[in-house]
């Protein structure tokens, strides 16, 4: 600015010319200004806000990878907000771009930072401790005392105390200069290189593993193969050919729930007992699954993760034959135990059939609330339903929902008032419907809800955060310290002056100059002889 | 003693517990009321005082750089400008500071019983951290401890006032609006690690409390420091000079980050690969674990840049404890996810 008032003439009315451009910066300069900004600690500090910024919405916006039926309730419930959420990765916040960039910029940055510091330290490490200063008295902490002893006598004495104090110690001809603590920024450097393990393990986890989750009902069993799962998510590079050809059975499944008290309902206890085979053909093996105790296979662990019920029920249709009969898979709304599902009877004549409402396991009903259930435990069980004929809609080739009714081609069953006809049916019971069919409901029996899944390099991760914890513990705990200590004759006495400086911050230099202070005075004793 | 025995044992005991704490509140509340008129310590030698007991002939509770001000700043006979004794109001400082401190000791202890017989209390005997209100009463309990370990260290007498308010407004909470009579354990919950991963991270969320107290406190006092006409009298005056009262609350965060680390990131992801099959899920419990974590991690790189220096990092810190409290009451209670172990249905 003051440049181009300065070559403005005076006088003139004319207007002064611009300024002079600054030479445009060459791609070479500007990589280099961009690396100094993009590795200087202020962004790395920025960085770090954002990413702590941008982990947020992920914990308030339902996740698609976390729980996708609260995602697709939260789409219904937002449908204006939803496809801008869409467009920004709301779902799926930990995968985004934006999240991405964040963490990718972030350990550049720190990659950046470090390179020349691990340069630095390696030609730091072996160096000497620095010369003392002329002026000790200058230093933050500073003594001085008068002996009676020989200078070489106390400059010998205070090496030793340093060296006790693990100081790296030159002792000059009437000075000693004394350093520590240089692990403390190897531990510094340990810490970040070892969070870029941890990024590397988290990520061939998550581009070589697979997630998958499946429902089985007790008595039944799984197959390790793609067409088996309810529910699959492959990493980028995992391929359905990479299963592992497993086999599990459910033999049995117990739940034991809280009677009595306050928190009457919550369950105590569930297990499983399994039957596995890790190859076709291999020997059988059994275990008990719970919670906390995973079956751990070759390709993959298996946990049990949840459990509900699944109604017996047989369905006639209107000629009298049986078109359905067997377990219906009903999905638990609450803690009660409340589940919904759907029985779906394509096999109907000469109508589909299909029935879609709650199963209670311990039948309530209040005329306020409508029939609820009292208890998660299969004390008194009842099936609620709305009965349903038409075409379900399974024959159009459309995939569908198991859980779900396709309404678009069936009507409900109504009563003689015209409203739809509730069927509500106990363990043993049977309704007829208008059309002569009928549904009973055969008994209970329980599912569980397995997830298998496989995350390689879990060892490089957990490795790499203990390796990170190690650093961290010495570059908070370790301080890098100088001492000098200088003698001079003067008067018959010898002049001694030690200072100390602190390189890190919170240090309690002080101590330890007045501890040093102490035993440079002492008198040489002779060493205590252990008893 | 049958287990209902003990249960009924915790309540009382954590219901004294509370009380007891209110009384050290109180005192700490005279010793500061007594102070009032009090000059502050003349501020020499103080790169010493804060890390090391001034020898002032003191032994129980803590010598704090204010103890020395009850007998160094004053000389005998002084006396105020209402003609006051101002030896007798140091005395009584002095006096109203130690019973503070021995009575919350007595509350800890208390608070300490409380705590185990509600694990013994529950059928079958249990670790007391299994539902919102153990946590809660447990997370005090932390805070307190860390308080009382590094008090005689740094001569933290000065906190005692917002610890022992902080210890009564946690244990009202947790009576009041918390409380669920002890009964075993949810099936997720049945695992070593939850003794190894909540231990943990309460230890390090009361290092992170103590920590953002020291914090908020360098705040007020570094600001009354630039003031030309500050007091000199008064409870921010009495306090360590602001330089102190950073590198403390910088060697508690020191100390509670590590431990953090441990249970956000090593302990919990180790456990939620046994019980969910993963060992990192972004659970929101999770991600709010990861977001103090990096919060705390910038407030130490914070410390260590030009401009970021003092105001900036303490009011990093006071965010970080932000982060750890809306994670034990805003995901606990109104959040979704697999750390659902409120109990509060």
């Amino acid at each position: 600015m003051s440049a181009s008032t300065d070559t403005a003439p005076s006088g003139t009315s004319a207007p002064p010319p611009p300024p002079p451009a600054p030479p445009a910066l060459t791609p070479r300069e500007l990589g280099r200004w961009a690396w100094r900004q993009l590795t200087s600690m202020r962004t790395a500090l920025i960085l770090l806000f954002l990413l702590a910024l941008a982990a947020v919405p992920g914990s308030i916006i339902p996740q698609r990878n976390i729980d996708a039926v609260a995602v697709g309730r939260w789409q219904e419930s937002h449908p204006r907000l939803t496809p801008v959420y869409d467009k920004l990765g709301l779902f799926s916040v930990y995968d985004s771009v934006w999240f991405s960039a964040i963490y990718i910029l972030l350990m550049i940055s720190l990659v950046g930072c470090i390179l020349p510091r691990v340069r630095t330290y390696w030609r730091g490490f072996r160096a000497r401790p620095p010369k003392a200063p002329r002026n000790l008295a200058r230093l933050p902490e500073s003594r001085s005392l008068a002996l009676d002893e020989e200078p070489s006598a106390v400059l010998e004495r205070a090496g030793e105390a340093l060296r006790r104090r693990r100081y790296r110690v030159d002792i000059g001809e009437d000075s000693v200069a004394a350093e520590r603590g240089y692990l403390r920024e190897a531990g510094n450097l340990l810490f970040h290189v070892s969070l870029l393990v941890v990024l590397v393990g988290f990520a061939v986890g998550g581009l070589f593993g697979y997630t998958g989750s499946v429902i089985v009902v007790r008595g039944q069993g799984f197959s390790n193969s793609l067409s088996q799962y309810d529910d699959f998510k492959p990493g980028t590079f995992f391929g359905p050919d990479d299963l592992k050809p497993f086999n599990i059975n459910i033999d049995d499944f117990r739940v034991k729930f809280l009677r009595s008290g306050q928190q009457a309902g919550m369950p105590t206890d569930f297990s499983a007992d399994v039957t596995y085979s890790e190859q076709p053909g291999q020997p059988e093996r059994t275990q008990k699954l719970a919670v906390n105790h995973p079956l751990e296979l070759d390709g993959g662990s298996v946990f049990l993760v949840g459990h509900g019920y699944a109604p017996l029920v047989t369905v006639r249709d209107g000629d009298g034959n049986v078109a359905y009969k067997g377990p219906a898979i009903f999905l638990p709304q609450d803690s009660t135990f409340e589940s919904f599902g759907v029985v779906k009877v394509p096999d109907a004549m000469p109508e589909q059939l299909g029935f879609e409402g709650l199963f209670l396991p311990t039948y309530g009903f209040t005329m306020r609330t409508g029939p609820f259930s009292r208890f998660p435990d299969a004390l008194n069980p009842v099936m609620s339903l709305l009965a349903y004929h038409g075409d379900l809609g399974l024959d159009d080739g459309k995939p569908q929902s198991v859980y779900e009714l396709d309404k678009s081609g069936v009507e409900a069953f109504k009563r003689k008032d015209g409203r739809p006809l509730r069927v509500d049916i106990a363990v043993g019971q049977t309704k007829t419907l208008p059309d002569g069919s009928s549904i009973r409901f055969d008994g209970v029996q329980r599912w569980v809800k397995l997830q298998i899944s496989d995350k390689p390099a879990k060892g490089v991760a957990l490795g790499g955060v203990l390796l990170a914890i190690t650093g961290l513990l010495a570059s908070l705990f370790i301080r890098p310290r100088r001492a000098w200590v200088r003698v001079r004759r003067e008067g018959g006495r010898t002049l001694v002056e030690l200072a100390g400086l602190d390189r890190s911050s919170g240090g309690n230099l002080a101590d330890e100059i007045d501890e040093l202070e102490t035993q440079i005075q002492q008198q040489a004793t002779p060493q205590k002889e252990k008893p | 003693m049958t287990p209902a025995d003990f249960a009924s044992f915790s309540n009382n005991a954590i219901a004294f517990a509370s009380v007891v704490y209110a009384l050290a509140f109180l005192s700490h509340i005279a010793e500061w009321a007594f102070g009032r008129s009090l000059p502050a310590e003349a501020p020499a030698r103080t790169t010493r005082s804060a890390a090391q007991p001034v020898a002032a002939g003191v032994s129980a509770g803590g010598a704090a750089s204010y103890d020395a001000a009850a007998g160094a700043g004053v000389s005998e006979g002084a006396v105020d400008r209402d003609g006051n004794d101002l030896e007798a109001k140091a005395y009584n400082v002095e006096k109203f500071g130690r019973i503070g401190v021995a009575l919350t000791i007595v509350a800890a202890l208390l608070h300490l019983a409380g705590l185990v017989t509600r694990g013994l209390g529950a059928d079958p005997a249990r670790v007391p951290w299994g539902n919102m209100y153990e946590f809660s009463v447990a997370g005090a309990f932390g805070v307190t401890l860390m308080y009382l370990v590094l008090l005689r260290k740094y001569s933290l007498r000065w906190l005692g006032v917002f610890v022992t308010g902080f210890a009564v407004v946690v244990l009202m909470l947790a009576v009041l609006l918390l409380y669920v009579p002890a009964g075993p354990l949810v099936p997720a919950l049945h695992s070593y690690w939850l003794v190894i991963h909540v231990v943990a991270a309460v230890i390090g969320a009361g290092a992170f409390a103590v920590g953002a107290m020291a914090s908020g406190l360098y705040l007020v006092k570094s600001r009354a420091e630039r003031r030309a006409d500050a007091p000199t009298t008064g409870y921010v005056a009495r306090l360590p000079e602001a330089s102190v009262l950073d590198r403390v609350a910088y060697r508690v965060h020191a100390f509670g980050f590590p431990i953090w680390t441990f249970a956000a990131l090593v302990a919990g992801p180790i456990w939620a690969e046994y019980a969910w099959g993963r060992y990192w899920g972004w659970d929101p419990k999770e991600v709010w674990a990861f977001i103090t974590w990096v919060v705390y991690a910038a407030y130490l790189h914070a410390r260590a840049t030009a401009g970021w220096k003092g105001k900036g990092a303490a009011i990093i810190a006071l965010v970080g404890f932000g982060t750890v409290l809306f994670n034990f009451v805003g995901i606990n209670l109104f959040g979704s996810g697999l750390h659902s172990y409120s109990g509060l249905g």
